[in-house]
């Protein structure tokens, strides 16, 4: 790809003959405007930006393709069917230049490059489905005949599970090594036998999805090396500044540092959690006080947190241990629990500042038996979620708007609601992450009694 | 020190579990006779090289001392990136250190002494690219359905949640995954390990060790939700059904009932009504235990009694909900389908305790248990340090486990066991897939000439 500054751009002869749904397997040999570098990018990202707010809140699988469907629309359209492919290729391999600087960045980019591509994917027509398989080179052959009868059974037993009936007319069944569908396998959606997946054609998307994946993994690494090793010294002047202000834009505040709202101190820690912690945090915060212990997930979970909220290490320490050694002694904690904490803050180890855990990232944790991190809208029992609200102080009425969310599975916006009616004011933005309720309660409590601890 | 009076000889080692014994028989003394005398060196080596000790051409002979090992020495410290060159040196360590602890890793890309040499680059050239799909399962992650103990406590009354949880992941392994080369380990005190060595099973990544793990997953719960098992009223998965129908419905009926008893009070059985969905169900049999509580039956049969009408209402109310189809299986998984530590067996870094190790707490030697035989094994009566000790005094000082005798002396048994169930076979087909993939690269390398 190249980019130049003329106004006329040549178009390739092979953007014809390439699939509406590109695999971006090699940059194509394309003139690119410098203004199209920037815009195409801009476009993309508030695609992968729609896509992400989708996950977070929750959105099954066809409320996804219906969402892709509409951000396509809306950011990526244009008149011209090559040009509008012309600008799907551009402006990924432009973003794969902003989003593979960090692990981070690539995570983010990975997963939701991933997830676009599968719902674009399950929008096409069984015909194309096929066609794009073939695109990967993907040798995997059809069960048919007796093969096929001495599985048929058991088929039709996975195909009930799921709450589906299996029509053996449009139904074609491919034989697969387990490893290259590692998400039906881990849903149980797909037969297993000795070590082979029996894949529906309706599920070739996991198929193709894990492919374009660890391909798309693969190339960032690539990309990383050779803008590290020559890209980033030969653009500094016109691509490398674009490059490097595109990826700070639109994945918000990491609450890695905290600002000067929030700096608690041990003595207030227990008011706090009271008046401003999350529902999520308060739970676990409950659980150390009265348990004086806490399982690996609920001490990175609320651990986290409380750097993000301002708890310096020291401080932090001393409440652990506070809590810790009344039920494993002192030398138990300084043992096995305070290197963990000290490694929190990038103190031990390689030093990673590691930060606090956004709403997307707890609400997809599993938390099991004797656990008690995770999202209380998404992991706890109605019953029990009704309790935990209503000590929180909620009425009927809110509880009701609240459990209404719940149901639909838009955990955060049951979050967002309860803000709403524990602090009697809107939150447009919506919750998140938990240090940002955090934030925003404490800036409405201190907006009321300004000298007074909160 | 005073020595525990051992009840009865070598051959019959069942304990009296009425009155668990408190055995104070681990300490460095015993310790460091354990890895003077009886630790098998070279078994484990041979394991751990997967054939490649350098008798082909294409072994890899650094293959070994790329594996990191870990030791937690006395007074809990602990040395992680330990990696041997071959087995003398692994010996030595361990003769020199005497660790409480032996933890096995991962094999990485480079040798786990000299990561820090390629640590400068920028990107992480240090990573790992085999280790065995391992596993883990601790009675203690089922302390909300068992009642005889709780905590590190196991006895016989709820060992057999292992050895049911033995056979449903064994199976799978086999028959649904394709895997041959299975170690089943006692974790020395309340579990049990499991250690998939077949290459393909090295070979995973960690995004499908996790699929492999989740597959296995069934149970979702802590003390937040009631009910902890889940399966939508659709059928069952045909891993699942097969699971149900050959091993946990059987369990349930059976030996459960009559250890358990998990019906028989008001507290107990109450958790289980919460599993069902209908409010309506729920009190129709609250009211008819209630009224029967001060009946003149066992506690056995009344849970067992109480079970059948469980099973005749939800039967006959069954097309009320969908979610009330599968509420008697739901039942039955949550008190006896496996929990596995999920942690554990999705990442290849995570280390785990090595076979043939001594459990700190318990005195007792982490020997493998046979999942075809895996009812008889009783970890109770697996021998513990103190009890080798006195056998080499009382026999000997050398236990040479090559001789006809091996399968009277205590470890003797474990080891040969290890060694031709697992190892040999293991081997067989490691030598095998190395003798293939040279012959393919040399096969290359002569087409490569053609221009």
């Amino acid at each position: 790809m190249e980019v130049i500054r003329s106004q006329k751009r040549t178009v390739s002869n092979d953007v014809v003959s390439t699939p509406t749904l590109p695999l971006y397997l090699t940059a194509p040999p394309m003139e690119v405007r410098l203004e199209e570098f920037e815009l195409f990018a801009i476009d993309r990202l508030r695609v992968l930006k729609g896509v992400s707010d989708g996950l977070a809140r929750g959105r099954n699988p066809n409320e996804m393709d219906d969402l892709v469907e509409t951000l396509w629309k809306e950011h990526m359209r244009l008149s011209d069917v090559s040009e509008m492919i012309n600008k799907d290729i551009i402006s990924h391999f432009v973003l794969r230049l902003v989003y593979c600087r960090s692990d981070e960045l690539k995570k983010w980019f990975l997963s939701m490059e991933t997830a676009l591509f599968r719902h674009r994917f399950r929008l096409k027509k069984i015909e194309e489905q096929r066609a794009i398989v073939g695109e990967f080179g993907l040798p995997y052959k059809a069960v048919i005949g007796a093969e096929l009868e001495s599985l048929k059974e058991r088929l039709g037993l996975v195909a009930r599970s799921l709450g589906q009936i299996l029509s053996d007319v449009e139904n074609i069944y491919y034989k697969v090594p387990f490893e290259e569908v590692p998400d039906l396998v881990a849903g149980r959606r797909v037969l297993l036998q000795k070590g082979y997946a029996f894949v529906a054609g309706s599920q070739l998307v996991s198929l193709v999805v894990t492919q374009f994946r660890s391909h798309l993994s693969k190339a960032l690494i690539l990309t990383n090396r050779k803008w590290t090793t020559t890209i980033r010294e030969r653009e500094k002047d016109r691509l490398t500044p674009i490059v490097e202000a595109l990826s700070t834009s639109y994945l918000g505040p990491d609450y890695t540092q905290s600002n000067e709202y929030a700096d608690i101190s041990l003595k207030d820690i227990d008011q706090v959690s009271k008046s401003s912690f999350p529902l999520c945090m308060r739970h676990l915060f409950e659980k150390l006080r009265e348990d004086h212990h806490l399982k690996h997930g609920g001490r990175m979970q609320l651990g986290l947190f409380l750097k993000g909220v301002g708890l310096k290490l020291d401080d932090a320490l001393a409440f652990w241990r506070e809590e810790f050694t009344k039920k494993v002694g002192s030398e138990r904690f300084d043992k096995e629990y305070a290197y963990a904490i000290r490694h929190n803050y990038g103190k031990e180890g390689k030093r990673t500042d590691y930060t606090p855990y956004a709403c997307s990232k707890i609400i997809t944790s599993a938390p099991g038996a004797g656990d008690h991190h995770g999202c209380p809208y998404r992991h706890f029992s109605e019953d029990n979620l009704k309790a935990a609200l209503s000590r929180m102080g909620l009425s009927s009425r809110g509880m009701e708007d609240v459990m209404d969310k719940v149901r639909n599975k838009h955990y955060q916006l049951a979050c967002t609601l309860t803000f709403e009616a524990v602090y009697g004011t809107s939150c447009d933005t919506g919750i998140n992450h938990p240090n940002q309720y955090f934030e925003e309660s404490q800036k409405i409590l201190k907006s009321k009694t300004p000298t007074a601890p909160v | 020190m005073t020595r525990e009076e051992i009840e009865n000889n070598g051959e019959d080692m069942m304990i009296d579990d009425s009155k668990p014994k408190i055995e104070n028989d681990f300490n460095v003394h015993y310790l460091r006779i354990y890895y003077g005398n009886l630790f098998p060196y070279t078994d484990i080596h041979k394991w751990l090289s997967y054939g490649h000790d350098g008798k082909h051409p294409g072994c890899d002979e650094y293959y070994f001392g790329r594996r990191e090992f870990s030791f937690t020495l006395e007074n809990d410290v602990y040395l992680r990136y330990k990696s041997f060159k071959n087995a003398s040196v692994m010996e030595d360590a361990i003769k020199s250190n005497f660790p409480y602890k032996i933890d096995i890793g991962a094999v990485y890309s480079v040798d786990p002494d000299k990561r820090h040499a390629y640590a400068h680059s920028g990107t992480n050239l240090f990573t790992p690219v085999e280790r065995e799909l391992v596993f883990d399962i601790d009675i203690t992650d089922y302390d909300d359905v068992r009642y005889c103990c709780s905590g590190a406590d196991v006895c016989s009354k709820c060992w057999p949640l292992m050895t049911v949880a033995i056979k449903v992941i064994d199976t799978s392994l086999r028959e649904d995954f394709g895997f041959k080369h299975i170690l089943w380990v006692f974790s020395g005190r309340r579990g049990v390990h499991c250690w998939v060595c077949d290459a393909k099973a090295r070979r995973l990544t960690n995004e499908q060790r996790s699929a492999v793990a989740e597959y296995f997953r069934v149970y979702k719960g802590n003390e937040n939700n009631a009910k902890k098992v889940d399966l939508m009223g659709h059928s069952l998965h045909p891993f699942l059904a097969r699971s149900y129908v050959d091993f946990l419905k059987n369990f349930f009926e059976g030996e459960l009932q009559a250890t358990q008893s998990i019906f028989s009070s008001k507290e107990k059985y109450e958790k289980i009504l919460g599993m069902i969905t209908d409010e309506d169900i729920q009190s129709d049999l609250r009211g008819k235990w209630e009224n029967s509580a001060r009946s003149s039956l066992s506690e056995e049969a009344t849970s067992r009694l109480r079970w059948e009408q469980l099973k005749k209402t939800l039967q006959s109310k069954k097309n009320k909900a969908l979610s009330l189809r599968t509420c008697v299986e739901e039942i039955v998984f949550t008190f006896t389908y496996p929990r596995i530590d999920l942690e554990v067996s999705k990442q290849m870094n995570h280390l785990l305790k090595a076979p043939f190790c001594v459990h700190p707490k318990t005195g007792r030697v982490c020997v493998p248990i046979d999942p075809n035989n895996c009812d008889e094994f009783d970890p109770l009566a697996v021998p513990t340090l103190s009890q080798l000790i006195e056998e080499i005094n009382s026999g000997g000082l050398r236990m040479d486990v090559d001789d006809d005798d091996s399968d009277r002396s205590l470890l003797g048994k474990s080891i040969k066991f290890f060694r031709s169930s697992f190892l040999e076979p293991l081997l067989k087909s490691c030598k095998e897939e190395i003798e293939s993939s040279y012959k393919t690269k040399i096969a290359k390398t002569k087409d490569s000439f053609s221009w």
